[in-house]
């Protein structure tokens, strides 16, 4: 019997090699937002802005218009695309050192000043294109190359930077929920709330973030299968999936 | 109207629909002038949470079609070199007001000329330029805002105006016309933008990027761009002479400098010693034709800077062979009429 395909290659992703890891979550990630805009009828109305980090060149698996950003900055560069267009659809898809080191004062002003903006906020819990430093949002006890002993906030080294709780406080953020695609259950539930996400700039909502909870098993030494269970066991202890916030945004 | 009003008002004029800044003296007029007439113009204005911020607004702005605008002064200026070399690098234009202060570091708010260096020498990372234009009166900020506009668009770079504090707080009246009646150099180019994100309909996806990975194509990126600075330095250099035809001393001296020089220059006249001035208007390109032709018949060359002597080495490159003394202040300080003068007739007498 020949096998049959419930899902087809989305037209908005070219059908090219990319340049990620085996297992890396980019891939996931990338072909989730060319199928929710195709869905959304918005390939003709999409303007993306891709960050500094892995995903830097995410404009070569898209079909659709894209700016790339300096590092961090991506929204603020989606802030003066969509004050110039506030009738197309913008949005940023970041890592964790982009968003939430580097471009945490331009992550937290776009979302205070309620910009009308989808943020697609990609953790996998370490720097993935600079050989794996910590970041932000590192586990305690996560060996990176910049923490060879494992992430100590006793050795003035941080906690996890709960990002996506502390945006869900600014009255200008509509929504905001985490995800993880470590399984097809998840993925399918990250594939709904991005779809929200976009859905809530088209209805004018405000602000809009969610943080998906994404593998690098090169910088973890784990095999794909193995970070897939790693994001269940360890990363969703520190960073809960859910909703975290959805509202309509007073003005 | 004060220069820093007036610039915003240039630029309304000039088409400008999305200004992004933070404030800073000595150019804060210029981001609450914007404020008020942007909203009234409905068109875009942002106060940014930083400098950073601010030029990346811009960026993204330029990369969806629009003109648009930044400034700052000095230390903003510095923390907007990294979204520059950006636009630079993926060709998008923009106008840059620096209205400068005196540093190093926090320095002084008092008007200076000491960013010449970073604002001619490409000022961020990587190999461009930024043409800059420096004014020497309010009326002038108001034609040279007009023209950065249209050198921004046509060239696709970013434009600095590097102008004095003096400038940007003096009042001054401005011809009506000026504003109103603006030359237009560059005639608008079939597919105008066509670059620009604006969604992909009826057409193949746009991109903006600065990013080149794979082998051979920076250096091809770079090559294409070299050929542009080529050409910005052929055809933008501006400049201007004042009582240079019999000159047998000539005085160069850019923005504000050049309206005290000016007047040294009618002083030194009176004593029946013939001094003319050379004003750089361009400072990146520097009007190395124009300032070859002026120094044939000339002795000595003066440079006057209100910094520790930046723009005196291109004059040194220009003109190798002539001898070339310098004087400037430091820090703030301004070069008094007669501080010029006495310079000159030190230097003429031996
Ligand atoms: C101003 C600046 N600082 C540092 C870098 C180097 N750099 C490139 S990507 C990156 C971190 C990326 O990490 P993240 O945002 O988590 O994305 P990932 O690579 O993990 O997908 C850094 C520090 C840079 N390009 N620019």
């Amino acid at each position: 019997m020949k096998p049959t395909y419930k899902f087809k290659k989305p037209e908005l992703l070219h059908g090219v090699d990319t340049h990620y890891c085996s297992g890396c979550g980019h891939g996931i990630l990338h072909r989730l937002i060319a199928e929710i805009i195709e869905e959304l009828n918005l390939k003709e109305k999409t303007i993306g802005v891709a960050p500094v980090g892995c995903a830097v060149i995410a404009y070569n698996y898209w079909d659709f218009d894209c700016s790339e950003a300096s590092h961090g900055r991506a929204l603020a560069v989606a802030t003066g695309i969509k004050r110039v267009h506030p009738s197309l659809t913008v949005f940023t898809y970041q890592g964790d050192g982009d968003l939430a080191s580097i471009g945490l004062a331009e992550t937290m002003h776009a979302a205070n000043r309620g910009e009308n903006l989808t943020c697609v906020f990609v953790n996998n819990a370490c720097y993935g294109m600079t050989g794996g430093q910590m970041a932000p949002t590192t586990l305690i006890g996560q060996k990176t190359a910049t923490t060879p002993l494992g992430r100590d906030p006793r050795e003035k080294e941080g906690w996890p930077l709960k990002v996506s709780e502390i945006l869900a406080m600014l009255p200008g953020v509509c929504f905001v929920a985490r995800s993880s695609i470590s399984n097809p259950a998840h993925v399918k539930q990250t594939h709904d709330y991005i779809k929200r996400a976009f859905m809530n700039q088209t209805e004018e909502k405000g602000f809009s973030i969610v943080e998906v909870l994404s593998p690098c098993p090169t910088i973890w030494q784990k095999t794909p299968e193995e970070a897939m269970n790693w994001i269940d066991t360890e990363m969703t202890k520190e960073f809960p999936l859910g909703i975290i916030k959805n509202t309509e945004v007073h003005r | 109207m004060t220069g820093n009003e007036a610039m915003g008002e240039a630029a309304i004029r000039a088409g400008c629909r999305f200004y992004a800044g933070y404030p800073i003296t000595p150019q804060n007029e210029l981001t609450a002038y914007m404020a008020r007439r942007m909203r009234e113009e409905e068109r875009v204005f942002i106060q940014a949470e930083s400098e950073i911020a601010a030029i990346n607004m811009v960026y993204g702005a330029s990369a969806a079609g629009a003109r648009s605008m930044t400034s700052s002064s000095s230390p903003g200026i510095s923390l907007k070199q990294e979204g520059i070399s950006y636009m630079a690098g993926a060709q998008l234009p923009a106008v840059i007001v620096n209205v400068m202060r005196a540093g190093p570091g926090l320095g002084h708010i008092s008007s200076s000329q000491s960013d010449y260096f970073q604002s001619t020498r490409g000022g961020g990372h990587g190999d461009y330029f930024t043409p800059t234009f420096s004014p020497a009166s309010v009326e002038e900020a108001v034609r040279l805002v007009r023209e950065a506009f249209e050198v921004a668009d046509y060239y696709r770079t970013p434009v600095l105006i590097l102008a004095d504090a003096i400038i940007g707080q003096t009042m001054e009246s401005i011809p009506l016309d000026v504003l109103e009646k603006p030359e237009l150099r560059f005639k608008k180019k079939p597919g105008h933008k066509s670059w620009a994100l604006t969604g992909a309909r009826g057409r193949p996806a746009n991109i903006i990027r600065s990013f080149f990975l794979y082998e051979g194509q920076l250096p091809r990126h770079n090559e294409l761009l070299s050929k542009k600075w080529e050409k910005i330095k052929k055809s933008e250099q501006r400049s201007d002479l004042y009582q240079a035809d019999d000159a047998h001393f000539l005085i160069v001296a850019y923005g504000s400098q050049a309206r005290i020089v000016r007047e040294a220059v009618d002083m030194l006249r009176n004593e029946k010693i013939k001094a003319g001035m050379f004003r750089p208007i361009s400072l990146w390109p520097y009007p190395q034709e124009s300032l070859t032709a002026a120094v044939k018949k000339i002795k000595k060359v003066f440079v006057i800077e209100q910094s520790l002597g930046q723009m005196v080495e291109d004059v040194r490159l220009t003109i190798p062979e002539k001898e070339i003394l310098f004087f400037g202040k430091t820090g703030g300080e301004i070069p008094e009429i007669e501080d010029v003068v006495n310079f000159v007739k030190k230097h003429i007498k031996r």
